[in-house]
């Protein structure tokens, strides 16, 4: 199966700005990959690279086929979805009325916008004006221009900004079927709880520098960050603090009934072995490190840097 | 349907919407029908006086609202699209630049001639019934050489609206230039063009050429041709009474003042950034 997105050495610079220094990336259809980053780290750049917007200074683009900013972006731009960070609409037109504009440019069948209408659960304020829209509906209405004409590629920049999180939930879902019919979805984000059962890998980006791609086992086995683990119940007298490899098994008591670990992934076993062969221990819980603890890990380098420009990344981000 | 055609069949819906086509006409029809019956003011007399005054009456009132009028509507097609955010996502979909700006024109034209060819028609009926003695089939011609004329003036402006608004970044800059445009074609162009008729002396047979330098100057050129007690009002174009220039070649100059600036245009914003 040819990869969705095919880079090599990707890298776009703005005079002595570099906005995306040699990524090599490769995503495969169905794939849903999360773009993580600060703002300014390079997640819109890679996006407008991919939907043809920018060129690249140097190294090769394919996306579907093809080099986006060619002859090829026709036919590209009928198959990819793209809903940009704070999307905006007419603000005059209904919502009906502007995706009737979108459909008609994408040559869809008008049919799909009421169908997207309900779906996005925008039907009932269809008729109103986008003026008198939320945050949350302008969203929805974004994501609904986006799914127009069954796209192959998705790429959604920040969809979750706005959204309360029910709605998120709902968005989550919405792609997680979108995956399950061999839609491809990049999405950017920085609200990350809640994004993990959706994604396949994550590409965490600084400075316009690839940090770290992977799934989050992978991630996880490359930062080995120390797993959390909780025990509850009570046992006098019994000291938790002592008996571990102390470069491995931090132990801390927070009250008489409930002890807290910072474990290493190879002490893991030998933790839970000996929490449960005893016998106060009425509960454990295992908590591997999140993909925030993850982010915070891999970005912790470049946080420190000065960052390329701060007046500059607000735009390119 | 092509994509231009989309975007223009949107533009002219907007203009229909937020009702400037209405707005246009009825002041060009006010004005229009204003003009034909206070025309004669200054003389002491009221009321319709002649076919000629009344065109050359019309087409003056037509070269300082039309400009500014295509100017006002088409100054933020793109940079006010750029900072409402909606260009971003319309670049993603399958339309070429080129096809986005020529929907744009056309619908934008569309809205200009419809409220011109609405206005002055008005206007030309008002005329028609309420004066004596006119010349019903010479009233239509004229009036018919004034809205077409008008039209392609107006195209123009919205050309150069166009230029401008793939130029800059800031809405409030574009507007700005936009009242440049409309101060150096329709004023300060003709003040210098007298300065310039008074200092030489003598000569000077390539002055009337200089006038097809102003598209306003060729609009009111059109609207002379055909009328001989006309040149009293006409102001500097009157340099041109001698040199006939011929209607079709007028024409032609108008549309290379469009097209001039509409390819520019097209150029500039093909290498935009998004």
């Amino acid at each position: 199966m040819n990869p969705v997105i095919e880079c090599h050495g990707l890298t776009l610079k703005n005079g002595d700005l570099t906005r995306l220094d040699a990524l090599d990336l490769t995503v495969k259809e169905g794939e849903v990959l999360a773009l993580l980053g600060h703002n300014g780290a390079g997640k819109t750049t890679t996006m407008k690279l991919i939907l043809g917007l920018l060129s690249p200074s140097a190294g090769s683009l394919s996306v579907l086929g093809g080099a986006p900013d060619g002859p090829h972006a026709e036919t590209l731009r009928r198959r990819l979805g793209y809903l940009p960070e704070n999307v905006s609409f007419y603000e005059q037109l209904s919502g009906r009325e502007v995706l009737t504009y979108f459909a008609r440019l994408k040559r869809v069948d008008r049919r799909q916008v009421d169908m997207l209408l309900e779906r996005v659960g925008l039907i009932e304020a269809a008729g109103r004006r986008v003026k008198t829209y939320s945050k949350g509906m302008r969203q929805r209405l974004g994501l609904a221009q986006a799914l127009l004409g069954d796209p192959r590629l998705l790429l959604l920049d920040e969809p979750t900004t706005g959204l309360d999180p029910a709605a998120t939930r709902d968005f989550y879902e919405t792609v997680r079927e979108l995956r399950e019919r061999g839609c491809t979805v990049l999405l950017s984000s920085h609200v990350l709880p809640g994004v993990e059962p959706y994604i396949d890998r994550a590409l965490i980006l600084g400075a316009g520098r690839q940090l770290a791609l992977g799934s989050l086992e992978e991630l996880r086995a490359e930062a080995s960050l120390p797993l959390t683990v909780k025990a509850r119940g009570s046992w006098p007298g019994t000291d938790w603090s002592n008996g571990w490899d102390e470069t491995r098994v931090t132990a801390r008591h927070l009250n008489g009934h409930a002890l807290e670990f910072d474990v290493h992934p190879s002490a893991k076993m030998a933790v839970l072995r000996r929490l449960a062969d005893a016998p106060g221990v009425e509960d454990i819980d295992v908590m591997p490190p999140t993909l925030e603890h993850l982010y915070a890990h891999f970005s912790a380098p470049v946080a420190s840097l000065p960052s390329p420009s701060l007046h500059a990344s607000r735009g390119a981000s | 349907m092509n994509t231009a055609l989309i975007v223009a069949r949107k533009e002219f819906q907007d203009g229909l919407r937020n009702r400037w086509v209405l707005a246009i006409a009825l002041i060009l029809a006010a004005l229009a029908v204003g003009i034909a019956w206070f025309g004669a003011a200054a003389s002491g007399g009221m009321g319709f006086t002649s076919l000629a005054t009344t065109v050359v009456s019309l087409s003056t009132l037509a070269v300082f609202l039309i400009p500014l009028i295509a100017l006002l509507l088409a100054y933020d097609a793109v940079v006010g699209e750029q900072e409402s955010g909606t260009l971003l996502l319309l670049l993603t979909y399958p339309l070429s630049r080129t096809s986005l700006l020529l929907g744009k024109f056309l619908g934008h034209g569309l809205i200009l001639g419809a409220a011109t060819a609405l206005g002055f028609g008005i206007a030309g009926v008002v005329i028609a019934l309420g004066a004596e003695g006119v010349d019903i089939a010479q009233l239509a011609a004229s009036m018919g050489l004034l809205i077409l004329s008008s039209v392609l003036l107006g195209w123009v402006f919205i050309a150069f609206a166009y230029l401008i608004s793939v130029w800059v970044t800031e809405k409030a800059r574009a507007a700005g230039l936009a009242l440049g445009v409309w101060f150096l074609f329709v004023l300060v162009f003709d003040l210098g063009l007298l300065a310039l008729l008074v200092s030489v002396q003598g000569g000077g047979d390539w002055l009337p050429w200089l006038l097809l330098l102003n598209p306003t100057d060729g609009f009111r050129l059109i609207n002379m041709v055909g009328f001989d007690t006309s040149q009293a009002y006409t102001g500097v174009t009157a340099i041109a009474q001698d040199s006939a220039f011929h209607l079709g070649w007028l024409v032609l100059v108008l549309l290379g003042w469009i097209m001039a600036p509409l390819g520019l245009a097209i150029l500039r914003f093909r290498h935009h950034s998004a």
